[in-house]
């Protein structure tokens, strides 16, 4: 019996000293950068040993989703989400999230992107860190371009651009002449065509919250999307959102590809990108109007309320976001490859500049892009690429999936903007926006 | 069948009641009771992430499916996908169970292989097929078409459907194949034997003798693939999420969207409530066909 | 039956199990590639095999604890499924009564319905209770999901045993318990193992319910290579060796136990 007691006081005291972890559960998307995030724990790890990290890796479509329920149900399955400028003030006005208050001084908030930051607040107060902020460009081959001696303005047109795709669409030597999103999606192609629909004069509701899906705007935008993409783009375009497209753009098989600035990092890389010293920057391409022609986006971590290890969890975040991350990331990954958008001392660091040709375009693109003005005509709503309301998740989605058969060729422009746009109807009339 | 008679209940017969009440009790607790509670919210507006719109709303569920087009559009996509699938694996498995029933060397391990694709876990098989092999620019598929001067398919675009029925079949036509291998294995000898002296050429023998036979391995096959095959769910989350648009959204996929990608549970569990009128309407029709097919065997 | 040249047969037979084997070879094969030979315009024969992916795959995510989850699920599914079925299929078997017959029809009948009917409810109930991301309690769900077929197995199997063994047992004063436990079960192994090994591999590749009641803890291995399902640059490599592990167990327990699991699957209908 006394050797079972001084058995049982030893495992306790082991269990003590070994008590001090704590484990974090992180659910975070599949891009490049998060991948580089976790490689780089290790590092966090040093400098915390008793917070250990463990990692949740989704595809966008599947971690909204994991995410979304998680935190309406209370679950409490993660410590730290993965979140954008969509779902921030939404959760933090529901009062799901961790509001980041008395952020310590060292950090530096002011130097966080004001547009960022406001993006991720609601109520004054701010609910998540950025950990990359975005909006969207055009990246396009210089030496593909070249040879046909056409020369890109810093500020391209659609129509512009219509001509350029069938110039050096060249399938059988396996460039393509457009690459876009098309995987069904309201963070997927969904992000893409509302700033396409914005800059062709085109809204989502007008200010009774009539949805629009059948305005001659639309019309016109979608019309544009399908025929550029049918007859330039890659085959498959339907299963390529952001990941795929920059696969095939740094594989060297785009000529043109529209998409989020975060991906110049990687594109300029020769350690991920085969055409790494070909690629070309310039504004994302406007049409009838500059509003809404790019998008504002930042993935950031957000703490739900439902996590035990909030302290722990904050921890993570502030290392993940802040100076001296970015400044590993430069040193180990290489300076081309931080993460972009958030903070102006990363605009101002000269060995960003040198290793970031793109620095100065992706800075303006994230500073003109003004969510409480993202369209031609007025709208009851804010938000670029999406609009600021719950229901939006479910109407994306559907949309999406109503474009992606139009491109198919399931259904005509017609019948497609048609169906989506009663399928819009319908969920507002559920919600109460319309009587 | 045991030669003594069993006892029948007497004053030592164990408590059948308690011996059975455990697993009957599970499964109901497991199956039946869920099926009450989705009939309840079936009848609930509840919405996920807005739970202040929680009330009784009849019918308003059912009707509103009823009303959506994409409704009746997953119902008839798990009608080709179940028929689709049906057909290419009987076919198949009909065709290399009587292979693998002819005495040829190598048949072991061949048959070993060739049944392996129905024990891979059927995400897995969907990841391989949708990007080593059906890949539109770097899949096997698309090289080797571009070898042979054609123009490259994009499969799970342009034919979304007969792409998750190639996927389902690929895993299945092995079940079927060894389901007909054992059913052929227990065909007599001397039927054969009779008939190939009477003069009867490999089509007749086939055509009178081992189809009949199989007649009872095959309403099984048609069953229990029927089963599965009405609420396929995996392949079609992994290779095409429901899409394009709508070409591979099932019933059961459309469900599985309505309650965890739009949070709406009450419209979700109404149509769940129509894929378990859909499965009962099968199971009855099955039951009754294969049936009446067998009992004519029998008597015939 | 086909008067054909054995050679041809075989000829046959090796197209068939190629083409039929191929895409699980060529995942093999990957996943001891370098992402850019995986990943490459044109298919890679000849390469120089790494164990680089397959230590990417491991590490992208707690690789261990899914395999965890996997055995878990399906293994402590089997047992409790095996606890329940052994009592209820020696009722059935060896004290047939009435409602025998309703009672089998019954739990056949729980497998036809569709998962989508309970998974709503289950998924709810589950939230209230704090059962989401729990291996046990999704090991429970397998149980549920997979006793019909254990049940059927072991009944089919017990029926071929005959009485009097029982009968000597009896005779000598064993009870009940001593009767299943120690007679019965050592001769009824081998239709137990088949019972078992079907449970396992249906549990063990399941992706329906572990996708929807799982998030990070209780992930099995079929949820954390379903994170693979879409693009993430360079990723084929190690998306086939994330699947290895995932694959080869059941395909080997597969391979070795044809013949059962043809009898287990069909509910005894096909021996």
């Amino acid at each position: 019996m006394k050797r079972i007691g001084r058995l049982v006081v030893g495992v306790l005291a082991l269990g003590g000293v070994a008590g001090a972890q704590t484990t974090i559960t992180i659910a975070t998307v599949n891009n490049p950068d998060m991948i580089v995030m976790q490689k780089l724990t290790p590092e966090f790890q040093k400098k915390y040993p008793d917070i250990r990290v463990n990692w949740v890796i989704l595809p966008e479509n599947e971690l909204r989703q994991k995410v979304t329920l998680d935190i309406s149900s209370g679950t409490g399955a993660y410590d730290i989400m993965t979140i954008g400028t969509y779902e921030a003030p939404l959760w933090g006005k529901n009062g799901w999230l961790v509001p980041f208050e008395n952020v310590p001084a060292t950090y530096d908030l002011n130097d966080v992107l004001k547009p960022v930051r406001d993006g991720l607040s609601y109520g004054g107060k701010l609910y998540a860190l950025p950990f990359y902020a975005e909006s969207s460009m055009m990246y396009y081959r210089k030496d593909l371009f070249a040879q046909k001696g056409i020369t890109v303005p810093g500020q391209p047109r659609w129509t512009q651009v219509a001509q350029w795709a069938q110039q050096l669409h060249n399938p059988r030597g396996g460039v393509y002449g457009i690459c876009l999103r098309g995987l069904p999606g309201w963070g997927e192609n969904m992000a893409f065509i509302s700033t396409l629909v914005n800059t062709f004069g085109g809204r989502w509701f007008d200010e009774s919250w009539r949805p629009q899906l059948t305005s001659p705007e639309w019309k016109q935008a979608i019309s544009f999307y399908v025929d550029l993409v049918t007859k330039y783009g890659p085959p498959g375009v339907t299963s390529n959102g952001y990941t795929e497209n920059l696969t095939l753009f740094s594989q060297g098989n785009c000529a043109m590809w529209v998409d989020a600035t975060v991906a110049a990092g990687y594109l300029a890389n020769p350690k991920t990108s085969k055409v790494a010293d070909k690629v070309g920057f310039a504004q994302a391409p406007i049409a009838v109007t500059p509003n809404g022609s790019h998008w504002l986006w930042s993935w950031a971590l957000a703490i739900p309320k439902s996590s035990k290890k909030v302290e722990a969890a904050r921890t993570f975040i502030y290392w993940a976001t802040s100076k001296e991350y970015i400044e590993l990331v430069g040193r180990t990954e290489g300076w081309v490859a931080v993460p972009p958008g958030t903070r102006l001392s990363t605009y101002r660091n000269p060995n960003y500049l040198r290793a970031a040709p793109f620095a100065e375009i992706v800075l303006k693109a994230i500073q003109t892009a003004d969510p409480t003005k993202p369209t031609a005509k007025p709208v009851p709503y804010t938000g670029i690429q999406y609009v600021s309301i719950p229901e939006f998740q479910a109407i994306g989605t559907q949309v999406g999936q109503f474009i992606a058969g139009i491109v198919t060729g399931r259904y005509s422009v017609d019948e497609g903007l048609a169906q989506a746009q009663a399928a819009v109807e319908k969920i507002m009339r559920e919600a109460g926006y319309l009587r | 069948m045991p030669a003594v008679p069993r006892r029948r209940k007497s004053s030592l017969a164990p408590p059948t009641f308690w011996l059975l009440a455990p697993a009957v009790v599970f499964l109901a607790l497991w199956t039946q009771v869920p099926l009450v509670l989705t009939l309840y919210y079936s009848f609930q507006r509840f919405i996920l992430v807005n739970p202040d719109l929680r009330g009784f709303v009849g019918f308003e569920n059912y009707l509103s499916l009823l009303t959506d087009p994409a409704f009746w559009v997953s119902l008839e996509r798990t009608l080709v996908l179940v028929l689709s699938s049906l057909g290419v694996t009987l076919v198949f498995g009909l065709v290399l169970g009587l292979l693998f029933f002819q005495r040829f060397p190598g048949r072991a391990w061949m048959r070993t292989l060739a049944i392996s694709p129905f024990f891979v876990m059927p995400v897995v098989s969907a990841l391989i097929w949708k990007n080593m092999l059906m890949h539109p620019v770097y899949g096997l598929l698309s090289w080797l078409f571009r070898t042979l001067g054609l123009p490259p398919v994009d499969w799970l675009a342009q034919y979304p459907m007969p792409s998750i029925v190639a996927i389902v079949a690929w895993q299945w036509i092995p079940f079927a194949t060894l389901l007909v291998l054992t059913g052929l294995q227990s065909l007599p000898a001397d039927v054969l034997e009779a008939a190939r002296i009477d003069g009867a050429g490999p089509w007749q023998e086939f055509r009178y003798i081992v189809l009949p036979h199989l007649a009872r391995t095959l309403s099984v096959v048609v069953m229990l693939e029927t089963i599965f095959f009405l609420s396929l769910f995996a392949e079609i989350y992994t290779a095409t999420s429901g899409g394009p648009g709508l070409a591979t959204t099932t019933l059961p996929y459309l469900i599985f969207l309505k309650a965890f990608a739009e949070y709406r549970i009450g419209v979700a569990a109404a149509g769940a409530i129509f894929a378990v009128i859909l499965a009962n309407l099968v199971a009855l029709f099955l039951l009754r066909f294969i049936g009446r097919n067998l009992r004519a065997e029998v008597r015939g | 039956m086909k008067r054909l040249r054995p050679w041809l047969l075989s000829l046959l037979g090796f197209l068939a199990s190629f083409l039929l084997f191929f895409p699980i070879l060529w995942m093999f094969l990957t996943a001891f590639k370098r992402e850019e030979d995986a990943f490459s315009l044109q298919p890679v024969l000849l390469f120089t095999p790494t164990l680089q992916s397959i230590a990417e795959a491991w590490t992208r995510s707690d690789y261990l604890l899914h395999v965890q989850n996997s055995l878990i699920a399906s293994l402590g599914s089997t047992a409790l499924a095996l606890v329940l079925a052994i009592p209820a299929a020696y009722a059935m078997a060896f004290y047939p009564g009435p409602r025998t017959t309703t009672l089998l029809l019954w739990m056949i009948s729980t497998k036809m319905m569709p998962p989508v009917g309970a998974v709503v409810a289950v998924y709810l109930v589950y939230r209230t209770l704090g059962w989401l991301d729990n291996i046990w309690t999704l090991a429970l769900l397998y149980t549920a999901i997979n006793l019909p077929v254990v049940v059927w197995t072991v009944y089919a199997y017990f029926r071929e045993i005959p009485a009097e063994i029982l009968e000597a047992a009896r005779v000598d004063g064993a009870g009940v318990k001593e009767e299943i436990l120690r007679v019965l079960l050592p001769v009824a192994v081998p239709g137990l193992a088949s019972a078992a090994l079907l449970s396992v591999i249906l549990a063990w590749n399941e992706a329906f319910w572990s996708l929807i009641l799982t998030s990070a803890q209780a992930a099995p291995l079929a949820v954390y290579v379903a994170s693979f399902k879409t693009a993430e640059g360079l990723f084929w490599a190690k998306m086939s060796a994330a699947s290895l592990f995932a694959v080869l167990p059941v395909m080997v327990m597969g391979w070795l136990a044809q013949r059962q699991l043809v009898s287990g699957l069909t509910f005894g209908a096909v021996k």
